[in-house]
C-alpha cells in the first residue's frame, strides 16, 4: 500500500542550492543580499520576542534587576519561576485543566470529524447532498453571540467543562479537508475490502485512516491548538475562578499584572521576580505548540487546501 | 484481514458482478448503479452505516449552529434574564416590543462609533496586511536551498499557533509601558512610551499583531499556487527574452490571481468581523472610543450589561449585513470571471 520512493543517486545536500536551469540568469550579489536581509528580518521579528520571553523566564531576580527588566543576554539559568508555578496552586491547576480539556476535546472532535468525513466521502451515497448542504451552509452565517450564549445556558452547560468543548467541537472546514482527502483514496481498494467482508467502520479504521496519516496529523494539530488557545468560552460560561484554564489565568497574570494566588508575598519581599513569573506562564502556553507544530509542518499544505468541494 | 486476500487490480474488484448489488447490502461493492435502478429504500439500507457516521456531526451543527438562530427572537423582546436561568423559559416570559431595540440602536452614538471603528479596522488591515503574505510567499519561493526554506517556513508558521492571549502578552512585553522598547528608551535617557494603551495608533497596533501572528501562515496558499506553475512557462518566457521581473509579472502573478481574488472575496464577505478575541482582550486598555467594534459592542451590552434584547438586535444587524456582503462579494467575483467561494 505504500508508494515506491525513488532513492536519490547522489547524497542529498539540503543546505546547498540545486543546479540552476540553463536558461536562468545568475542572480546578482545585491539581489541575493537583499533577499537574505529581508528573510532574516522576518525570522528575527518572530524569534527575538520569544527569545526575550524565554530568557527572562529563566533569569534570577538579581539578573532581571540588573538588566532593568527584560533580559536579552542570559546570565546563569534558574528554574525557580517554574518550580514555584508548578508546585501546586493556581497555575499548576490551570495547566492540568488545559491539558485535559485539550486531550478530551481533540479526541472528541477528531472522532466526530473523521466519522462524518468518511460518511460523506462517497458522492452517490444516500442523503449525501442534504447532509453536505447542512454542514456547508454554516460557513456562511453565524447565529450570533447572544443566542448562542442563551442556548448554552439553557442546556445547563454553564460551569461545566462541556461548555468548553461542545459549542465549538467541530469545524466544517476541517471536515471538508478530511473528506477531500478520503475521496482521493482508490475506490478499488475499498471495494476489494468490502468483498472480503469488511464493514464501513473496519474499512475506515484499517484502510482509510492508515492511508491518511498526514492529513489526520494536521487536523489533529488544528483542533488541539484550538482547544489549547481558547479562553473566550471559559470567560463566558465558567464562573468559578478555580476552573479556569491556562489562557484565562495568563490574562490575569500578564495582562492585568496580578500576582499568582499564593505567590504575592514572595514577589513583594523580593524572593521571586514577578516578571519572571509572567514570562514563565507565557512559556508554558507556547511550549507545547512550538514543540509540536514543526513536526507536522511538511503536511500543512494538505490541511489548508480543500480544492473545490466535489459532489 | 490478511493482505494476501485483498485483490489489488480493478478487474478482480469488479469480479463479483454476479452477486446482485441490492441484496449484497453492506457486503457488495458500492458501484455506481445506473440511474433509477435502486429505490431510495435500497439506497438507505445500503448506506445506513455511512449516514449513521455523519449523525454526531450533524447533531452538533443542528444544536449549536442552527438552533440558536431561533434565539434571535430576543432581538424583538424586552428580554428579562432574571425570570429564569433557562433561556427558553425567559424568552417565553419576556414581552415582545417590536422594533424598539433597533430604534434605540440607530439612535445610539456608541453603535455608530463601533460601526466606524469596524470599517476603519477592516480597511487598515486590508491595505496593510493583505499584500504581506503575497510578498513573503514570493520571497520564500525564490529561496532555492531546501533546508533554508524549511527552516524559514517553520519560523514563519510558528506564531499562527500561538493564542491571541499569548500574542498580546508578547506585544505587551515588547511595546507596553514596562516593555522592551520603553526600557531601552529609558536606559538611554528618553521617556518611555506605552503603545499598548494609545487609542490613536490602535488600528495599526492591531494590524501589527495580525501580521506577526498570521502573515507567515498566509503564505501557504500562495506557495501552493506558485508550486503549480509549470517550469516550462518560465523557460519559454526566458527563451523569448523575458528577464527576472518580466517573468514575475507575466507568469508568476497571473498564477496567483485566482487565489488573490478568492481571498479578497472571503475577506470582504467577512468585513464586519475584524478580530473579536484580539480586540476584546485590549478593549479596556484603549477604551471603547477606539477599541469598540460591532462584535465587542454586542458582548458589552449583552454579557456585561445584561441587556440581551438590545445586544441581540445589534448582532442580528451584523449577521444580516454579513450574509449580504458574502453574496455580493461572490457576485462581483463571478462578474469578474473569477471563481468565488461557491459556483454559480
Amino acid at each position: 500500500m505504500t508508494a515506491v520512493i525513488d532513492k536519490p543517486v547522489r547524497k542529498p545536500r539540503p543546505w546547498a542550492a540545486p543546479p540552476r536551469p540553463a536558461w536562468e540568469e545568475e542572480p546578482s550579489k545585491a539581489g541575493l543580499a537583499g533577499k537574505g536581509i529581508a528573510l532574516a528580518f522576518a525570522c528575527l521579528a518572530i524569534l527575538f520576542p520569544i527569545w526575550i520571553v524565554v530568557v527572562t523566564s529563566l533569569s534570577s531576580r538579581k539578573t532581571i534587576d540588573e538588566a532593568g527588566g527584560l533580559v536579552m543576554v542570559p546570565k546563569g539559568i534558574t528554574f525557580i519561576a517554574y518550580q514555584e508555578l508548578l508546585s501546586g496552586g493556581q497555575v499548576t491547576r490551570a495547566a492540568i485543566i488545559s491539558i485535559l480539556v485539550t486531550l478530551v476535546g481533540t479526541l472528541f472532535s477528531m472522532t466526530v470529524s473523521v466519522l462524518c468525513a468518511y460518511g460523506l466521502s462517497r458522492s452517490e451515497s444516500f442523503g449525501h447532498r442534504w447532509i453536505l448542504m447542512t454542514l456547508l451552509a454554516t460557513m456562511f452565517f453565524s447565529a450570533g453571540l447572544i443566542p448562542t450564549y442563551l442556548l448554552v445556558q439553557s442546556l445547563g452547560l454553564t460551569d461545566s467543562y462541556l461548555a468548553l468543548i461542545l459549542p465549538s467541537a467541530i469545524s466544517v472546514f476541517n471536515i471538508l479537508v478530511l473528506r477531500g482527502f478520503f475521496m482521493g483514496i482508490s475506490q478499488e481498494l475499498i471495494d476489494s475490502a468490502r468483498i472480503d467482508g469488511a464493514g464501513d467502520l473496519r474499512i475506515l479504521w484499517r484502510i482509510v485512516m492508515p492511508l491518511s496519516r498526514a492529513v489526520l496529523a494536521v487536523i489533529t494539530l488544528f483542533y488541539a491548538v484550538g482547544y489549547w488557545s481558547a479562553w473566550f468560552n471559559a470567560s463566558l460560561y465558567l464562573n468559578d475562578q478555580d476552573m479556569m484554564p491556562l489562557q484565562n489565568v495568563m490574562i490575569q497574570l500578564v495582562q492585568r499584572q496580578e500576582a499568582p494566588v499564593g505567590l504575592g508575598q514572595a514577589i513583594k519581599t523580593g524572593q521571586l521576580s514577578g516578571l519572571a513569573i509572567q514570562m514563565a506562564v507565557m512559556v508554558m502556553a507556547l511550549l507545547p505548540v512550538a514543540v509540536l507544530s514543526p513536526f507536522v509542518q511538511k503536511h500543512f499544505r494538505k490541511g489548508m487546501l480543500t480544492g473545490a468541494v466535489k459532489g | 484481514m490478511s493482505h494476501s486476500t485483498v485483490p489489488r487490480s480493478s478487474t478482480e474488484a469488479a469480479a463479483p458482478e454476479k452477486t446482485p448489488v441490492a441484496s449484497g447490502d453492506a457486503i457488495g461493492p458500492r458501484e455506481k448503479p445506473p440511474a433509477g435502478k435502486l429505490t431510495l429504500r435500497h439506497r438507505f439500507r445500503r448506506d445506513r452505516v455511512m449516514v449513521l457516521m455523519t449523525l454526531p456531526a450533524v447533531l452538533l451543527v443542528l444544536v449549536f449552529n442552527y438552533l440558536p438562530i431561533a434565539g434571535n427572537v430576543v432581538a424583538f423582546q424586552d428580554y428579562d434574564p432574571y425570570v429564569s436561568d433557562n433561556g427558553v423559559i425567559a424568552i417565553l416570559n419576556s414581552p415582545f416590543v417590536g422594533l424598539e431595540n433597533f430604534q434605540r440602536i440607530f439612535e445610539d452614538s456608541a453603535f455608530w462609533n463601533a460601526v466606524e471603528n469596524t470599517l476603519v479596522l477592516f480597511f487598515v488591515q486590508l491595505v496593510l496586511f493583505f499584500p504581506i503574505p503575497i510578498l513573503l510567499a514570493l520571497l520564500i519561493n525564490s529561496v532555492v536551498r531546501p533546508r533554508v526554506r524549511a527552516v524559514a517556513q517553520a519560523v514563519l508558521y510558528l506564531p499562527h499557533f500561538f493564542s491571541w492571549v499569548l500574542v498580546i502578552a508578547v506585544f505587551q512585553q515588547m511595546f507596553g509601558g514596562a516593555g522592551m522598547l520603553s526600557q531601552l528608551l529609558r536606559q538611554n535617557g528618553y521617556d518611555g512610551i506605552d503603545i499598548m494603551t494609545n487609542p490613536d495608533t490602535f488600528p495599526f497596533l492591531l494590524t501589527a499583531q495580525s501580521v506577526w501572528k498570521d502573515a507567515g501562515w498566509g503564505i501557504i496558499v500562495f506557495l501552493a499556487a506558485l508550486a503549480s506553475v509549470s517550469p516550462d512557462l518560465y523557460e519559454a518566457a526566458a527563451m523569448d527574452g523575458a528577464g527576472r521581473w518580466r517573468r514575475m509579472w507575466h507568469v508568476t502573478l497571473p498564477a496567483l490571481r485566482p487565489v488573490i481574488a478568492l481571498l479578497l472575496v472571503l475577506r470582504v464577505g467577512d468585513a464586519l468581523t475584524v478580530g473579536f478575541e484580539q480586540i476584546l482582550l485590549q478593549r479596556d486598555a484603549v477604551g471603547p472610543g477606539a477599541g469598540e467594534v460591532l462584535d465587542t459592542f454586542v458582548w458589552w451590552n449583552g454579557v456585561r450589561n445584561q441587556d440581551f434584547g438590545y445586544a441581540a438586535a445589534a448582532g442580528l444587524i451584523k449577521g444580516v449585513v454579513s450574509i449580504g456582503l458574502v453574496l455580493a462579494a461572490n457576485k462581483v467575483a463571478h462578474l469578474m470571471g473569477e471563481q468565488g467561494v461557491y459556483k454559480k
